[in-house]
């Protein structure tokens, strides 16, 4: 018994660590679509804000530097698809999809030069400073519970954030004006909201969360540079959003359920299973599609679910 | 000299251009304390523009705008709602998915970081009882009707303490039933001393409420007179530029053939709950029949029904005498039956496409707008023309999307469409709402024409002056049945107000003067 226990509560552990970078970036693209910006670069901002995080971190030995360098990158990059889907009015599918392909290619560009290769081949990741597990006294040691504080200073960080984003966006004059602009932009005008900063506010915040995601993965649950570090979670993220039905509060929903796929994985992994590795590496992809599936289903059943009305759409006051 | 109080609101020389065209064309207009101006104007003359640049969001090209006496740049709600303007928009500024007193603080200056919903649910209630309009403010806006959309309107106008109202079209959409409720409200707050501009296109409303009445047309004042020395005929030739009918001549009607017969015809609405229950008429050509009844009765399901659009769950429908019960609407098409739907932009046009692949969407499957499966857009658009030209449809080209025209254009260029391929019914679902007299007369006037050339009208309409002047007979809906059928010449509105209330023909025998003594 007693072993069955540890080996949930080891599970437990990975889970929350595995989907620490997803909750990060999944509450920003929450806030980013609550104003009605579709921010499809989440893969590109991620991998950027983890191969920043990690060089800086790696020449500085200053992890929080790290950390904040990768919220300033994902902010900048955000801010290029607010300025052409907000300011330009392009499409956002397309804006989206080159701040992926561009982030992506970036990032690798740079890990090849400022990452280990650059330095013949030292596997430098797991030498350099990194955010380390912060067990808790005494709450640790709780069986199962225990996972919760047997983790990183970002996790921890995480657990408060989720009831502040919580907060803000439904009991606050602000959420309610953000979430008024990606619902009605036009009624939102009307009323005196400033559509246009909303939106570069919201999809710039959703930026930085989105880079301190990608921050983690390289700092703490994968300490390091590995090319495509991110494994598809900017995609995830994506289908997350939908889970969470665009509540804060449900965003570590998700994250448990693909992070635990992750953990599962892992341990299936280490136990020496006889599932071949590519099965269990569709796993998270797999779900992506039926989550996707069953929430569009449970969309047209409820009034309530559903993605802010004007989500993808462009605004321009003049405009009839 | 200083007697007279200065306007508390004054425009002087407004200019604001779109692309094509001069919207507002040095407009001067002013706003005296505790008065209400009716502005009148075609559609498409430049009124909502105009009160757009007042609350600031619109800019005008040239011009200037003067709050009592001085002079203020309005360059955002904001500005205005500080000034103590409020606006109802022609289009409903609300949130659906938000509750009602989420919608009324929206975007409110010095609101605190966390508002006090209770206490705001609490002021909305003491502010509706005051005013008796009832309205829960936990509601969402999805939940509530038409009607309770427009209360929240009004509500959200008196809580920031607006003290000049602009109102555009408030009972464009409403039922005659809310049309009078609102105005009461309206004549409230007019007489706690506020000072209204109040857009319409019912005369009734401008001779009964209004104090001075200021005329737009394509953009320019043309007249600004008092309400008392005016009348409504002199109104509408003012704004339209020629005389107006209110009343079209109508020879008798001669009912040939039977072009659609409903028998017992029943359908689901939308939610699954019956909408029709039990539907069963004749229309022969040659003739109109009108469908009067509060909206929400079945209206819309019944429109959709004799088009195609909708299943029907039970009974028969018969088109010159051939069964087409749940056929496609391209049956019905290929049939000869027309629609002018309620929905101009969602069901009856595409905003995004020109006026002219708009006009020639119907016919574009023959020739000579076809041929073997390829288009000729040659041909269509010298149709399209020919139909500009023919059903006066102001654009400013053929190539203009349909969204920018006028509500009165777009449904005239979809007249245009429906009635030149119509070739035995026509379906008309609230065909002139929202448009100017002039533009009304005129779409009366082609579906008058349609009856005389041997088509089938199915007309369906809120407004009962108009069931009366187009209609030879009228049918009653109240939830999905069929009061009763009436000739138009016999029918008086008591009647139909009892029968609208769900009274069936057979027991409203008492004589019209005595039902009128007990209403
Ligand atoms: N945002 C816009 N972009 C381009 N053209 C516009 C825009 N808004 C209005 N217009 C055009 O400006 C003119 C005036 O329009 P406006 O909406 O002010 O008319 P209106 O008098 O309010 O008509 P209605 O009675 O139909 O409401 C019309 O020709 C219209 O097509
Ligand atoms: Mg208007």
């Amino acid at each position: 018994m007693t072993e069955f226990l540890r080996l949930l509560t080891s599970v437990l552990t990975i889970t929350l660590q595995a989907g620490t970078s997803l909750t990060y970036a999944t509450l920003g693209e929450i806030y980013t679509e609550r104003s009605g910006i579709l921010n499809l670069g989440l893969e590109g901002m991620m991998l950027m804000g983890a191969v920043t995080a990690f060089a800086t971190t790696y020449y500085t030995d200053l992890p929080w530097l790290g950390v904040l360098v990768a919220i300033i990158v994902g902010a900048a990059m955000a801010a290029i698809h607010a300025f052409l889907s907000v300011t330009m009015r392009a499409n956002q599918v397309v804006s989206g999809l080159s701040i992926t392909l561009f982030g992506g290619g970036l990032a690798s560009f740079l890990g090849q030069r400022l990452g280990p290769e650059a330095h013949s081949g030292r596997l430098a990741g797991l030498v350099a400073e990194r955010f380390r597990p912060i067990l808790i006294p005494f709450l640790s040691e709780v069986p199962v519970l225990g996972a919760l504080f047997r983790q990183d200073i970002l996790t921890y960080l995480m657990y408060l954030l989720i009831p502040l984003a919580w907060y803000y966006m439904y009991k606050t004059r602000n959420g309610l004006n953000l979430r008024a602009v990606g619902e009605a932009p036009r009624t939102a005008d009307a009323m005196g909201i400033d559509v246009i900063k909303t939106r570069y506010l919201y999809t710039i915040f959703g930026g930085m969360l989105t880079g301190l995601g990608g921050a983690h993965l390289s700092l703490a649950y994968a300490p390091g540079w590995t090319e495509n570090i991110t494994g598809g979670r900017g995609w995830i993220v994506i289908a997350l959003v939908i889970f969470s039905m665009w509540n804060p509060a449900r965003a570590i929903l998700g994250a448990i359920l693909f992070g635990g796929i992750n953990a599962v994985q892992f341990r299936l992994q280490t136990a020496g299973a006889r599932i071949p590795a590519s099965y269990l590496n569709m796993l998270p992809y797999l779900l992506t599609i039926v989550v996707l599936v069953v929430m569009t289903w449970w969309e047209s059943l409820s009034h309530l679910v559903g993605a802010p009305a004007a989500l993808g759409q462009a605004y321009m006051r003049e405009d009839k | 000299m200083n007697d007279n109080p200065p306007p508390v609101l004054e425009m002087r020389n407004i200019v604001k251009r779109f692309p094509g065209v001069l919207a507002n064309d040095h407009v001067n207009l002013k706003l005296h304390p505790g008065e209400v101006l009716a502005l009148l104007g075609e559609n498409g003359a430049g009124k909502s523009t105009l009160m757009n640049v007042l609350v600031g969001l619109y800019r005008p090209e040239e011009g200037e705008v003067y709050a009592r006496g001085e002079q203020v740049d309005i360059g955002s709600p904001n500005d205005a709602a500080a000034l103590g303007i409020g606006m109802v928009h022609q289009n409903f500024k609300l949130v659906p998915t938000m509750t009602v007193a989420e919608n009324v603080i929206l975007g409110m200056n010095g609101l605190p970081f966390r508002p006090n919903m209770d206490e705001i649910v609490e002021c909305i209630r003491e502010i509706a009882r005051h005013y008796n309009m009832p309205v829960d403010p936990k509601a969402y806006i999805w939940q509530l009707s038409v009607g309770e959309q427009q209360r929240v309107e009004i509500l959200k106008l008196i809580y920031r303490g607006a003290e000049i109202l602009i109102l555009d079209e408030p009972t464009a959409v409403l039922t005659p039933q809310e049309a009078r409720d609102l105005n009461r409200v309206l004549q409230v707050m007019i007489d706690e001393g506020k000072s209204a501009i109040f857009i319409t296109h019912k005369m009734d409303e401008v001779m009964a409420f209004s104090d001075r009445v200021c005329v737009l047309q394509h953009g320019r004042v043309v007249a600004t007179k008092y309400t008392a020395e005016t009348n409504p005929q002199e109104l509408a030739t003012l704004m339209v530029g020629r005389e107006v009918l209110f009343r079209l001549d109508k020879a008798p009607s001669q009912p040939g053939d039977p072009m659609l017969e409903m028998r017992d015809v029943h359908a689901k609405n939308n939610k699954g709950l019956p909408a029709l229950q039990g539907i069963s008429f004749t229309i022969r050509r040659g003739e109109v029949l009108g469908i009067a009844g509060v909206a929400g009765n079945g209206q819309r399901e019944l429109a959709e029904v004799v088009t195609g659009l909708r299943p029907v769950t039970q009974g028969h429908i018969q088109i010159e005498g051939q069964e087409r019960t749940n056929r496609q609407p391209l049956d019905f098409i290929k049939a000869g039956v027309s629609h002018i739907p309620a929905d101009r932009i969602g069901m009856g046009a595409v905003g995004n496409m020109p006026v002219s692949d708009n006009i020639s969407m119907k016919g574009y499957r023959q020739s000579p707008m076809a041929e073997k499966g390829i288009l000729r857009p040659r041909q269509m658009l010298r149709f399209a023309r020919e139909m500009i030209k023919r059903f006066e449809i102001a654009t400013p080209t053929p190539a203009t999307r349909i969204k920018f025209l006028s509500g009165g254009n777009i449904q005239k260029a979809i007249l245009a469409r429906e009635i030149d391929a119509c070739k035995g019914l026509l379906v008309a679902v609230y065909p002139s709402r929202g448009l100017d007299v002039g533009a009304t007369e005129a779409v009366r006037r082609r579906i008058l024409e349609q009856r005389e050339q041997g088509r089938a009208v199915l007309l369906i309409s809120e407004d009962l002056d108009e069931l009366f002047s187009v209609a030879d007979r009228i049918a009653v809906l109240y939830e999905g049945r069929v009061m009763g059928v009436v000739p138009a010449e016999e029918a008086s509105i008591d009647q139909l107000g009892l029968m609208m209330a769900g009274s069936p023909a057979e027991e409203i025998d008492v004589p019209t003067a005595r039902v009128m003594e007990e209403v």
